[in-house]
């Protein structure tokens, strides 16, 4: 359908320009801080200058790494389906990642969440139609801390074939994490021809890449997993105020993971994101759901793109504590803006109280949010000049559209039809079902789906040999009494 | 499958594709190759528009699927008819007069009752909309009706539902009187003695069966 793409645009083609040239200059006269030995051995290698620590690239090295970083990658699902289409302004979600606590259903407090709810948040992003990719959204509390970012991977995927956001908590986790990824795939070439999983790496802000993030970033780029660039500038305390200085900051920190990653391996797929926030100078906090954190995402999508980049940011995700009005409003309002801004891959359904709190009720809510968000992405058809007049003419006949064959022809692919916690009944069918507010309603619909068990299910061979990895690593660690899955 | 069956099985694709071209043209080639209507009706045609009502109650198919499915039996209803002859009585549920009542311009929600009404089986004179009070009596008196249908969907032109039951009743027919409409609750239905009431199209159709002693075999 010949539609007119609905964007949103903060900046003209010059103001993009003027802000990456600002960031260039950040980056040739502050520079950053380098806390990994072999990532500093590569920048050295290329002759990066240096003071000390801290390396102060100049525009030509910068502009060779963009020159070569992919401006499309595509992520498949665990059966080798192309998913994740990064690039352009195409828009997918997938939940906010990495929660320490999960909103407990019944008494609407959080709780510290436990191997089972990381199933089950699988097996609910595996029913969401709209979200495109699952993410190790939760920290367990019942598995040892060294072992938590490994395990998060074992478990996503015996359990959904969404293509898994991830990333790591120490430098020596991303060995088994890739072997596992790779067990899937059938090899370690056949992972990096069909990726499966993106792992963040966040530098510190202001201007530092840290041991940890270093090493992911060098780890993915030499086995061609996607990175995902998650800068997180906080405007007034870590990075400047002012919006336009903070995507400054935010594109100098991006420029110089892509000089690091591409210095690593050329060509390497590499993803444009970050997590900003607007300081909340009452509180103190990284509000998620501020209209100034969603802009500085909407304009540093925008930078990416016209750097050739795919896109990532957090938007659709809410600060409130409860799943209440605040809650739908700041996660609604994201998802509209990241899909007019054309963010590639959106992460941030389920994701509550800051970054803090995952709800599967939220997520079968937001999943509805992503869909109306994704519709109007697709803009409004103009391939049909004249079927008004025709179909006027015939209807004028017929007495209405209901019962016309264009209605049943075009009815889907026009609406976004709604699933059961949207509604959109009578106020007697809502009463007569119970009279429930839409988080009732999600609660039922997790408990539906919760109680049809795993939907994706792995072999048995690939389950023990995901087992054996796993175990293996638990014996390098010297961890007993993992949780069974 | 034998050829038969698989017949019966495109003339009940046809009417849950709403293909109102083929299910007429299935049924006369039914006809044709020496299947009684009533096989064809029985075998093919009520078990294809009660797959399409159970297909919506399980939120499968939509509002444009179920009127197309309705529209496609019809069509199909209307070549077996004549050929069901002596057997079309054994068929007919009832004769029903359906409009929205006086002053009320919508008429979606009976139109779509109207339309699963005769698919179901029933002879559906569909009266339009803002229908006189006295419209509606004169017109249950002139077809013997069994069923008055009144759709309201403002809360303003709801009493007119008040004023057909008494009309209906005065007039000493023996219609009995169903009210619908999106402000029509179960308790308005009884506080003005109406004989029934559904809060949706399909349950129109079990409710209807059931004031007419016609309850679809379970």
């Amino acid at each position: 359908m010949d539609a007119v793409r609905p964007r949103l645009e903060l900046f003209s083609g010059e103001q993009v320009e003027a802000i990456v040239a600002d960031a260039l200059a950040v980056l040739a006269t502050v520079g950053v801080e380098v806390e990994n030995e072999p990532a500093r051995l590569l920048l050295r290698e290329a002759g990066i200058a240096a003071r000390g620590f801290r390396f102060v690239p100049d525009e030509n090295a910068v502009r060779a790494a963009l020159a070569t970083a992919p401006a499309r990658v595509v992520v498949y699902d665990r059966d080798g389906r192309p998913t994740l289409d990064l690039g352009g302004d195409r828009v997918h979600f997938d939940p906010g990642s990495a929660a320490l606590w999960i909103l407990d259903p019944a008494s609407s407090r959080r709780r510290p969440p436990v191997t089972t709810d990381l199933v089950h948040l699988a097996w609910v992003t595996e029913a969401c139609g709209n979200i495109a990719g699952q993410s190790t959204a939760l920290v367990p509390s019942d598995v040892p801390e060294a072992m938590g970012d490994r395990f998060r991977l074992y478990v996503a995927l015996l359990n959904s074939t969404k293509p898994v956001v991830t990333g790591t908590f120490a430098t020596d986790a991303f060995a088994v994490m890739h072997a596992m990824l790779a067990a899937v795939r059938g090899g370690a070439a056949a992972l990096a021809a069909r990726p499966l999983a993106i792992f963040d790496c966040c530098p510190t802000p202001p201007l530092k890449w840290s041991d940890l993030t270093c090493q992911a970033l060098l780890d993915c780029a030499r086995t061609g997993v996607p990175a995902e660039l998650v800068s997180m500038p906080l405007g007034g305390a870590t990075a400047p105020v002012t919006l336009r200085e903070m995507i400054v900051q935010h594109c100098a920190e991006s420029l110089s993971g892509v000089l690091l990653h591409q210095l690593a391996a050329p060509g390497a797929p590499i993803i444009w994101g970050g997590s900003p926030a607007a300081f909340d100078m009452r509180h103190g906090t990284t509000p998620m759901g501020a209209i100034e954190t969603m802009m500085v995402d909407a304009g540093n999508a925008q930078v990416g793109r016209s750097l050739g980049l795919p896109t990532h940011a957090y938007p659709g995700m809410s600060d409130a504590k409860v799943v209440d009005w605040q809650n739908g409003m700041e996660s609604g309002i994201g998802a509209v803006l990241a899909a007019l801004a054309g963010i590639n891959l959106v992460a941030g359904p389920g994701m509550m109280d800051f970054e803090s709190c995952q709800s599967l009720e939220k997520l079968v809510l937001d999943d509805q949010a992503c869909g109306m968000a994704l519709r109007l992405a697709r803009g409004v058809g103009h391939d049909s000049a004249g079927e008004a007049v025709d179909l006027l003419r015939q209807v004028v006949a017929l007495g209405g559209f209901l019962g016309h064959r264009h209605t049943r022809d075009h009815f889907r692919a026009e609406q976004f039809l709604p699933s059961k916690v949207i509604d959109r009944g009578t106020f007697e069918q809502w009463e007569a079902a119970g009279g429930r507010s839409s988080f009732e309603a999600a609660r039922e619909e997790v408990r539906t789906i919760v109680a049809r068990g795993n939907p994706a299910p792995v072999a048995d061979d690939l389950r023990a040999e995901l087992t054996a990895l796993i175990s293996a690593e638990t014996r390098r660690l010297g961890i007993v009494g993992l949780p069974p899955v | 499958m034998t050829e038969r069956q698989e017949l019966f099985a495109a003339l009940s694709r046809a009417v849950l594709d709403g293909d109102d071209a083929a299910a007429p043209r299935l049924a006369a080639q039914a006809l044709d190759g020496g299947v009684s209507a009533l096989d064809a009706v029985e075998k093919a045609l009520v078990p294809a528009i009660r797959e399409a009502g159970r297909l919506f109650e399980e939120g499968e198919y939509f509002l444009p699927e179920l009127v197309t499915a309705a529209q496609a039996m019809k069509a199909a209803m209307a070549v077996l008819q004549q050929a069901l002859g002596a057997e079309a009585a054994a068929l007919a549920l009832g004769r029903v007069v359906i409009g929205t009542v006086e002053g009320d311009i919508h008429d979606i929600g009976k139109t779509l009752v109207g339309t699963l009404l005769s698919a179901a089986g029933f002879a559906v004179s569909d009266e339009g909309a803002s229908v006189s009070v006295a419209r509606f009596v004169a017109r249950a008196r002139e077809l013997d009706a069994d069923l008055v249908c009144a759709s309201a969907l403002l809360t303003t032109t709801m009493p007119k539902q008040r004023e057909l039951v008494e009309a209906v009743r005065a007039a000493g027919l023996r219609a009995k009187v169903m009210v619908g409409g999106a402000p029509v609750s179960p308790r308005w239905a009884a506080s003005i003695g109406a004989d029934g009431h559904a809060d949706n199209a399909l349950a129109a159709v079990t409710v209807a069966r059931s004031l007419v002693g016609r309850d679809a075999p379970s």
